[in-house]
């Protein structure tokens, strides 16, 4: 047993923090370190120079244009990403729809859509939740129906995130409306610019743009779009939901917050001194760091164990990161949120605000706090809510 | 990084389960209990003949290893079945003592410990120190080639089954201080040494120890005198390892226990476990459970790091995760086994009283938090 990184993986790290502090641009590297929205253009921005680097899809496979690194490599990678901050490789793209086309798509879809995909010439969004179909997503209804060579879906999506900047979708559609509601889902390539698309914004609690409603009226899309079975989607899904889960505790988003609360600190007066010297606001920071400390471990240990068993199967106990994961990106962005004080209750969207106190970057910072905080209380939400993994805990390792 | 065990390392969890499966019923636990030292003489040959005695000391000490991954691993399978004997109190806190000094006649301690032929024993807490480390009012004066000792000690596991009782005394500066501490070799039946055994409420045993003039020689002085500060921290820190090692395993057994209670127990026409109110539940003391892990496996990794101050943080952020989940888990266990779950009988409870013991032993999760943020100040 031993918990350290061998030099070669610290190595590693140093090259990776090298090329992020050297190629960075520096516009996208200011919003990061504030946890400032990227836009679109900032994603494809660094996305694009990671690609480059070979480096955009980590854990694909070499013949794929994955980069060949272990699984400790990969975590190293995420972490330094997150800590430096700057933005990932498109989640959607990487996570999600790559492995399951290289899974189990078609020759002529890999080859096509491989690439684009790695080099986000290809932008996916996620056509996965519906408005009647949220944690039960296998009761969705959106439906894909034969005509010739092509399907033609009618149905809305919701929560679609990202679906104003995607070129493309991957979307769950029923093409069998009676069998059991797992049975009858296909999973389907959609061209967003196809006719009888339409996607509405959703505004968050943030004040931001991030996601969408999108509607299907009569959208021809050819069959060859289809990835794997007619009506085998939801293991496909399934796949994808379980794949790669051990970044998903974002252990250094959650850091790179910790510090910027106990910075904040420094500069906010309290009862008897600076906050940050105060007993009680340093025993909530001291409290995170140890969570965020056992949860790194649990990821390396869930990571060592996938390594030895080799089977690509997803581990039920990637469950704890995305429990704790979430639960510790709320309890951060909080605290920052506490620490910007009623400075930080301004309204920032179409408002001037004529706070003198700060140089421009910690007053984006006090800005960003709430609006942050109130987005935070999605990440218990999206990706399967903490009462799913709870369930899974309990029925996958529990056996209850 | 890894994390799997060696072969060496498997092969001692093996033995050690294997004991405690064929040894270690509620039954039989009872029964050693009732022994006169509170403890089974009989289990510790065992634990000698199986070469658990050793696994603290390396090589060149006379024992077999010296990681405290095998520590670990002894202290995780004895959560597990709850075991009485004084384990981490002579092999883990005295044996620490031995680990991290020097003095003539260690390696001839340590052999006859090895062997099972002698109990070790600290006795370094006092009534009023609370948890802090560096409490120690009782005093020790030198007169001549001797030293006085005066004072009482608490706490001290094993104190009336040792042949060797290590015992901190202060010969220089203020109660609290760090400086001035010094170890001392005492043997049994020593004069002016009086020794009161009593019980923990987790049915441990432990003693009392009263130095009314007691005269030691200068050559029982471990180390340099003044200087035991260091070598007591990290014999505790080497304890904390451990401890976190039998939270571990007495986590397992419990979430064990209400889970297979769960699945058993009827009520409204069903098992219990097919509420999702209880699912969860029992899914949150899970997930406590493997965050204790992996901070125990973090205290054993730093028990050997020689950054005073990174060790010692590490090892407080280890008892305050090893903390948390004790309380939770316990106090579900109890909760998820209903009235049963308060009785002195059955099992939960008694596991609930040692997890109870077990958070506040070294030190509970406020004083570690204080601990950290106090060194915080001095990084």
């Amino acid at each position: 047993m031993d918990l350290s990184y061998t030099p070669a993986e610290l190595e590693f790290r140093e090259e990776v923090r090298a090329f992020i502090r050297d190629n960075l641009p520096e516009s996208i590297r200011a919003k990061a370190g504030l946890s400032a929205n990227y836009h679109g253009q900032d994603v494809r921005t660094w996305h694009r120079i990671l690609n480059d680097r070979g480096w955009a899809a980590s854990h694909w496979p070499v013949e794929y244009g994955g980069p060949g690194w272990s699984a400790v490599q990969r975590y190293i990678f995420m972490e330094e990403l997150l800590q430096a901050p700057a933005p990932e490789p498109l989640s959607f793209n990487i996570n999600m729809v790559g492995p399951v086309i290289y899974t189990f798509g078609s020759a002529e879809q890999k080859a096509h859509f491989l690439p684009k995909i790695r080099s986000l010439d290809y932008w996916f969004c996620q056509g996965f939740s519906e408005p009647g179909a949220g944690s039960d997503l296998a009761s969705l209804r959106t439906a894909a129906v034969r005509d010739g060579d092509d399907y033609v879906i009618n149905g809305q999506k919701i929560w679609t995130s990202t679906a104003h900047e995607a070129d493309w979708m991957f979307c769950l559609a029923r093409t069998d409306a009676t069998a059991k509601k797992q049975e009858g889902i296909s999973f389907i390539l959609i061209d967003m610019a196809t006719p009888g698309i339409t996607v509405r914004p959703i505004i968050t609690i943030d004040g931001e743009h991030h996601t969408n409603e999108v509607f299907f009226d009569n959208v021809r899309v050819p069959v060859t779009n289809r990835v794997g079975e007619e009506n085998k989607g939801w293991d496909y899904a399934k796949f994808l939901l379980g794949n790669e889960r051990t970044g998903i505790a974002r252990v250094g988003l959650s850091k790179g917050r910790l510090q910027r609360a106990r910075r904040l600190a420094e500069l906010s007066e309290a009862l008897d001194g600076k906050l940050s010297d105060d007993p009680f606001f340093r025993r909530r920071c001291i409290e995170l760091e140890i969570e965020l400390k056992a949860l790194e471990i649990t990821a390396l240990r869930i990571i060592d164990r996938q390594r030895k068993r080799n089977d690509g199967k997803p581990d039920p106990a990637s469950s704890i990161l995305k429990l704790r994961g979430a639960e510790t990106q709320q309890f951060s962005a909080e605290l920052v949120a506490e620490v910007a004080g009623p400075l930080g209750l301004a309204q920032t969207h179409g408002g001037h605000v004529p706070w003198q106190e700060f140089d421009e970057a910690d007053l984006t910072a006090v800005l960003g706090a709430v609006p942050n905080y109130f987005y935070s209380r999605a990440a218990t939400i999206y990706g399967g809510a903490s009462e799913i993994q709870k369930n899974i805990i309990s029925k996958a390792i529990l056996g209850l | 990084m890894d994390f799997e065990l060696s072969s060496e390392q498997s092969m001692l969890k093996d033995g050690v389960d294997r004991f405690m499966a064929q040894r270690y019923s509620q039954d039989a636990r009872g029964r050693f209990m009732a022994e006169p030292e509170g403890w089974s003489r009989d289990n510790w040959r065992q634990f000698a003949d199986m070469g658990l005695l050793g696994v603290g000391f390396d090589e060149a000490l006379g024992g077999f290893g010296g990681s405290m991954v095998d520590t670990m691993i002894v202290t995780e399978a004895f959560g597990q079945g709850l075991v009485v004997e004084p384990y981490i109190g002579s092999a883990v806190l005295a044996g620490g003592i031995l680990r991290h000094s020097e003095f003539a006649g260690r390696e001839d301690i340590v052999a006859d410990f090895v062997q099972g032929a002698r109990i070790l024993a600290l006795a370094h807490e006092e009534e009023g120190a609370r948890y802090l480390l560096s409490h120690v009012s009782t005093t020790a004066r030198q007169v001549g080639d001797r030293y006085v000792l005066d004072g009482r000690k608490v706490n001290v596991i094993a104190g009336d089954s040792a042949d060797i009782l290590f015992v901190t005394a202060r010969v220089s500066g203020s109660v609290r201080d760090e400086k001035g501490i010094s170890i001392f070799a005492v043997p049994k039946d020593h004069p002016g040494v009086t020794i009161e055994p009593y019980l923990g409420i987790d049915g441990s045993r432990h003693a009392a120890i009263t130095f009314a003039a007691a005269e030691i020689p200068a050559t029982a002085v471990i180390g340099q005198p003044g200087h035991g500060f260091a070598i007591v921290e990290r014999a505790i820190g080497d304890g904390i390892a451990a401890v976190c090692g039998e939270a571990v395993g007495l986590m397992d057994a419990m979430l064990k226990t209400v889970v297979e209670y769960l699945k058993t127990r009827n009520q409204f026409g069903g098992p219990l476990g097919r509420f999702q109110a209880l699912q969860h539940r029992a899914a949150d003391m899970y997930v406590a459970t493997e965050q204790a892990r992996s901070m125990a496996i973090y205290a054993a990794m730093m028990t050997s790091d020689a950054n005073d101050l990174e060790r010692r943080r590490a090892m407080s952020f280890a008892k305050v995760q090893i903390g948390k989940s004790l309380h939770f888990v316990g106090q579900q266990a109890v909760q998820l086994s209903g009235g049963i779950g308060v009785t002195d009988e059955y099992i939960v409870g008694q596991q609930f009283k040692r997890s109870t013991a077990l958070e506040r032993q070294f030190g509970d999760v406020d004083h570690h938090l204080s601990l950290i943020d106090h060194l915080d100040r001095r990084r």
